[in-house]
């Protein structure tokens, strides 16, 4: 249980100037923050206060879409996604906090399209690290990171926001 | 025929109020001698009887064979196999057969098809009324003359008692014994289990124990009012027993027998909708099977019997009240006797009397008693031997019993039927 | 009875009776359940839990509102949902129940939603029923339709959250009601504090304080103080079979009245599984009035059957 040495705010602050880089490059216009529950909503509430979005959070639990319903258990406490009713034809930002196998980002993005048909996505994370089990990727991230088998990073919160690194025996994909 | 010597047996016969180790010597089917040494005498077959109790043959008062009319039941072949294997050597077939036995023709095909099975000592007991259906009566003389034991309405409804009683007083005036099943079918209404906690746990239909004993009072008054021999089957209940005691010691001929696993199983013991445990009458509380345990030792009920009734995998398969009910109970009429000498409740004499001397009273044969000059109905039993309920031991075509797969204690290694051995262990 | 409806792991794999269920897997059902609830506030009232799933409504007696709460509940779950109405004799025997049974596992179904008119029929089918199929009882003879209580016990945690103080009142035909049955075991191992049946004598099955509960023939006493009512639906049968005299003495000694409505807590919910037969086990103005939760009760019961259905998937983990 160490904590490496990752300051948050020096995170945030370079995530910030890549996500605003892409929105003008890409025009999004009015665009919609998402969170993804629950580090995600902590790093997005950030974020949503320094890029001055005007649209209101919105948040997102993706329990319901995951691919490994029958091995993990329904978590009873989950929280359901605070989406607007209106998403076809709009600009989204999804914000996570680790970006590790890609199995989350495939989910959001599952249930923000059974929504409805979006402009366009762009995907940003606090922390991305090795891992990857499906052919996504963020546009955005804080920071690049290499973990060695059996370690899982967490972001903790939501006051204050901490970086959490964790051994365990079993591989089990979360993020 | 054989000459047959049964040494160092535990015999025990209470009519003649045996009970030693001694010697009983057979020739021509029938008893030559008990307990007297024979010094002369060549047998044939010695069957060494150490450590086994040496009986009369039981006498099974209620057998369904299945046999004519649903043979994907059970046989006459199949339930004679397994009644021999269980030491019965006489054993009444209830009428309920299919056609039923309310003519001379079924009862005479009855008494063939055993002939051929080699298990002559069938007694046909003969439909009170008409097809069993209780509106007109049956030809009790020419049942009576085919060879007919008794009469029964079987299971059948009995709701009209005019005719109820001048049933009974026409079987009386052909000196016919009448045996009934006591039940109040308006009462009883198509109920599946004893109306207790159970059946209320499980949202099952309820026969309340007034059905049954209502009828038996209803049935005692008619007995007294025709002067008929009334005889009470298959009685399940504490409220039954009562009157029935009342009745003998009042004076009335009226005699009861109760089923054996009834003096074992009671509501509490039902695995929720298991069909095994689909009976009629119905495992009631442990008041009752205490109250009957206490009637038979106490001689208000004087007979036990298996009331078999084999039943093919179909009938039991399905929600529990859908189920066929009965148990397939022939070859665990003994151990289960035996366990009640086990528990106190009998001793193994009186045990016995229920299966031998007491139904042979009933019926008004000579039989059920190792008694000089009569046939030789025998039963030799092993009372310690444990054996596992299942395909390898088990005889009869059905397998519907609450004690598949269980352990007894008690297992027959010989029985003899008018001096034959119709089964070796 | 409890080996049936739980895996090797002592989850929950089939749902056919409340009895032999721990209190934590009936507050797992009733967490799941909340969960679920605010899907159907949700613009897309979907999730793709059970996609590809086969769920086979099986009911042998008629019955359209359970049914189609049954049929929204796998529909929002993404499951493919096949209803059937069986028309059943009572002389039906076992043998079509099975061959209707095995006939539908041949198309390669995971589950059976059966409703049944003969006790014990949910137990049947899941012993007979190839092992990767997972078993719902929707409500068979007088036995259990536990969907219903937990869609019941959901409602009253909404409202009063601690079942250890709670009095609970059920009224009506306890005799031949399975959701009476459900209920009363659901109430008992959730902790309540007292649980009160209250009917005429011929409506009351033999030895009911077996079963958890005190019994009054008198609404006047059963209802004082209750935190709970639960109305049962009269059937026209009781009549003509003996054991009522009419509808209108029945009301008059029996029926949920205003005045009745006051012997109870000021904020006593009204409950009734329906449909109700106004001005028969209720008034009117009660059933349309603030204490009632009847039509909470419905959307309720959405969430919660969608959370038993996901929950005994997910836990059936044998494989075809």
């Amino acid at each position: 249980m160490t904590d490496k040495n990752i300051e948050i705010p020096a995170l945030l602050t370079k995530l910030e100037i890549q996500l605003k880089a892409l929105i003008s490059k890409r025009k999004l216009k009015n665009p919609l923050m998402i969170g993804i529950h629950s580090g995600g909503v902590w790093v997005a509430e950030q974020l949503h206060q320094r890029l001055n979005i005007q649209e209101p959070l919105a948040l997102m639990d993706i329990s319901f879409y995951r691919d490994d319903f029958s091995q993990l258990h329904l978590h009873p406490q989950v929280k359901p996604s605070q989406l607007p009713a209106h998403m076809e034809g709009r600009d989204i930002i999804l914000i996570d906090d680790v970006f590790y196998t890609g199995r989350t980002i495939r989910a959001a993005l599952n249930e923000i399209f059974d929504y409805g048909r979006p402009n366009q996505v762009i995907f940003g994370v606090l922390i991305e690290r090795d891992g990857r089990q499906i052919p996504l990727q963020p546009d955005c991230a804080g920071c690049t990171i290499t973990l060695p088998v059996g370690q899982r990073i967490k972001l903790t919160g939501p006051n204050p926001l901490g970086i959490h690194i964790q051994s365990f025996s079993t591989e089990k994909t979360v993020a | 025929m054989k000459k047959i010597l049964i040494s160092n047996g535990h015999i025990i016969d209470p009519a003649n109020n045996t009970d030693h180790t001694g010697n009983v010597y057979i020739a021509d089917g029938k008893i030559l001698a008990v307990n007297e040494q024979i010094t002369d005498f060549s047998a044939d077959l010695t069957i060494d009887a150490t450590h086994n109790i040496v009986c009369p043959g039981f006498i099974d008062l209620s057998v369904r064979l299945r046999d004519p009319g649903q043979s994907y039941k059970g046989t006459i072949l199949s339930e004679t196999t397994a009644a021999a294997s269980a030491g019965v050597t006489s054993l009444c077939l209830p009428p309920d057969t299919s056609p039923v036995i309310d003519t001379q023709a079924v009862t005479e095909l009855i008494a063939d098809k055993s002939e051929k099975a080699n298990y002559p000592q069938v007694y046909p007991i003969g439909a009170l009324t008409h097809k069993l259906a209780g509106t007109e009566l049956s030809s009790m003389s020419a049942l009576k003359q085919a060879g007919c034991i008794a009469v029964s309405n079987a299971t059948s409804p009995l709701s009209n008692l005019l005719v109820l009683r001048r049933a009974m007083e026409y079987a009386s005036s052909h000196n016919l014994l009448v045996m009934l099943h006591p039940d109040t079918p308006s009462l009883s209404n198509h109920g599946c289990a004893h109306e207790g906690a159970f059946a209320t746990r499980y949202g099952l239909p309820g026969i309340p124990e007034a059905s049954e004993s209502i009828a038996v009072a209803q049935y005692l008054e008619l007995a007294e009012l025709t002067g008929c021999r009334l005889h009470f089957s298959q009685i399940s209940s504490k409220r039954s027993a009562i009157k029935i005691q009342q009745a003998k010691k009042y004076g009335l001929k009226v005699s009861a027998d109760v089923a054996i696993h009834q003096l074992h199983l009671t509501e509490d013991d039902i695995e929720p909708f298991n069909s095994s445990y689909h009976v009629l009458p119905p495992f009631r509380t442990k008041k009752d099977k205490q109250s009957l345990r206490e009637s038979l030792a106490n001689g208000t009920i004087d007979i036990i019997c298996s009331d078999h009734q084999p039943h093919d995998l179909d009938a039991k398969l399905g929600a529990f009240p859908e189920t066929e009910p009965g148990i397939s109970s022939l070859e665990t009429l003994l151990p289960l006797t035996l366990q009640l000498v086990q528990d106190n409740a009998i001793t193994l004499s009186q045990g016995i009397a229920a299966l031998t001397q007491n139904p042979a009273k009933t019926l008004g044969i000579q039989s059920g008693t190792l008694t000089q000059g009569l046939a030789a109905d025998l039963c030799i039993f092993d009372p310690s031997l444990s054996w596992a309920v299942n395909n390898d031991t088990w005889k009869s075509a059905g397998r519907n019993t609450p004690f598949w797969g269980q352990t007894l204690k008690g297992r027959v290694t010989h029985t003899l039927q008018a001096g034959k051995v119709i089964y070796t262990l | 009875m409890t080996n049936l409806q739980l895996n090797k792991e002592g989850k929950l794999k089939h749902f056919l009776t409340i009895e032999g269920l721990s209190k934590e897997i009936l507050t797992e059902i009733l967490d799941t359940a909340e969960s679920f609830a605010s899907m159907s506030e949700q613009k897309v009232k979907k999730v793709p839990l059970l996609r590809g799933k086969t769920i086979v409504n099986l009911f042998f007696e008629n019955s359209t509102r359970t049914r189609t709460t049954f049929e929204l509940a796998a529909t929002r779950l993404s499951a493919d949902v096949l209803s059937m109405n069986i028309a059943t004799s009572a002389t039906s025997k076992g043998e079509s129940l099975l061959d209707t049974i095995h006939n539908l596992e041949a198309m390669h179904v995971d589950m059976f939603v059966v409703r049944h008119a003969i006790s014990g029929a949910g137990h049947f089918i899941a012993q007979h029923t190839a092992p990767h199929i997972s078993v719902i009882n929707a409500g068979d003879g007088q036995h259990a339709h536990p969907t219903q209580a937990m869609l019941d016990m959901y409602t009253i945690r909404q409202h009063k959250q601690d079942f250890s103080q709670l009095k609970v009142a059920i009224i009506g035909d306890i005799l031949h009601s399975r959701v009476a049955r459900s209920q009363i075991q659901a109430l008992n191992t959730l902790g309540a504090k007292e649980i009160r049946v209250i009917a005429p004598k011929t409506l009351l099955p033999s030895h009911v304080e077996t079963l958890g509960v005190q019994a009054f023939n008198s609404i006047d006493e059963g209802l004082v103080d209750v935190d709970v009512i639960i109305m049962l639906r009269l059937q026209k049968e009781r009549m003509t079979s003996a054991l009522l005299p009419s509808e209108r003495e029945y009301f008059k000694c029996f029926g949920l009245t205003e005045n009745r409505l006051k012997l109870a807590k000021k904020d006593a919910i009204v409950m009734h599984p329906g449909p109700i037969n106004r001005g028969v086990e209720i008034e009117s103005s009660i059933a349309d009035g603030p204490q009632s939760v009847i039509l909470q009760q419905v959307s309720n019961g959405i969430a919660v059957r969608m959370a038993i259905m996901s929950l005994t998937l997910q836990n059936n983990t044998e494989t075809l």
